[in-house]
């Protein structure tokens, strides 16, 4: 077994992952490639497992089971963000989220 | 190039294939379902690495909840069904960062195993994997649990409707 090949498409699962993340303008196509980048951790992880002798056996699939965890509880409290963004400003558009505490600016006003 | 090889090889590809639909479709329900294809065919690449809990796990968790999660989300935000043009920013400097990021990683990790061949390890069942998890690993577990409860609580809390009421 060659282990270039899985460690080579969790690379490229990554890369996709931060790619969709920069360029995704809704907030749950967001989460999707979140999900990508978390999973391309996990194909690390298992690949490790059987390239690197570590003292303790399965370390590397053990912590795979920690992300998965994780990444459910993330899933959890980002989609409830999500839905709440929704309720309060009807849409899940990331590039309409204000970022100075939700006051609205003024009509011309200089930032 | 044995089996294990040929497996792995167009398992990834569907992997790597099913991801930069997620990326780049323009139908928000599609996404959601490539990701299972892509996830599942990372679950197929778990079995060929001999990790046959952390599959199963993989399908039940991500495939099973992740997803259904997503994609009642899709339907909660009214997203629409057919294609929308409105998903994407301009793509350029999230294809130079993205792109050098998985290309990056890529190259370094094959000068690093390029040669590499390694016998696959003994299965990690659920009997070794459950005894290595209570042997070794019995108070991150744990703590595991304490944040699983905090994280249950805190979407809770998040997503009852009063928050959003104009007072």
């Amino acid at each position: 077994m060659r282990p270039v090949i899985p460690y080579v498409v969790a690379a490229l699962l990554f890369g996709l992952g931060v790619f969709g993340v920069l360029r995704r303008r809704n907030a749950v196509l967001v989460l999707m490639s979140v999900e990508l980048m978390l999973n391309a951790v996990n194909l690390i992880l298992v690949t490790a497992d059987t390239t690197a002798r570590a003292a303790l056996p399965h370390g590397g699939q053990v912590f795979t089971l920690f992300v998965i965890v994780l990444a459910a509880a993330e899933i959890g409290v980002g989609l409830a963000i999500v839905l709440q963004l929704y309720r309060l400003r009807a849409t899940v558009d990331t590039d309409d989220v204000p970022l100075d505490g939700g006051q609205e600016r003024p009509q011309g006003g200089v930032a | 190039m044995t089996a294990a090889d040929v497996l792995l090889l167009a398992l990834g590809a569907v992997a790597v294939g099913a991801a930069t639909l997620v990326v780049t479709t323009r139908h928000l329900v599609r996404a959601g379902l490539y990701l299972v294809l892509c996830l599942g065919a990372v679950a197929g690449l778990f079995l060929v690495l001999t990790a046959e809990l952390v599959a199963w796990v993989q399908v039940l968790i991500y495939v099973g909840a992740v997803v259904v999660l997503l994609l009642f989300a899709v339907m909660l935000t009214r997203a629409p069904i057919g294609a929308s043009d409105d998903l994407d920013r301009p793509g350029w400097p999230a294809a130079v960062i993205g792109g050098g990021v998985g290309l990056g990683l890529a190259a370094l990790l094959i000068d690093a195993f390029r040669w590499t061949k390694v016998e696959l390890p003994e299965p990690g069942t659920a009997e070794s994997l459950g005894t290595e998890i209570f042997r070794s690993w019995v108070l991150p577990f744990e703590l595991l649990s304490v944040l699983l409860l905090a994280a249950l609580v805190g979407a809770i809390v998040l997503a009852r409707p009063e928050i959003g009421r104009r007072r």
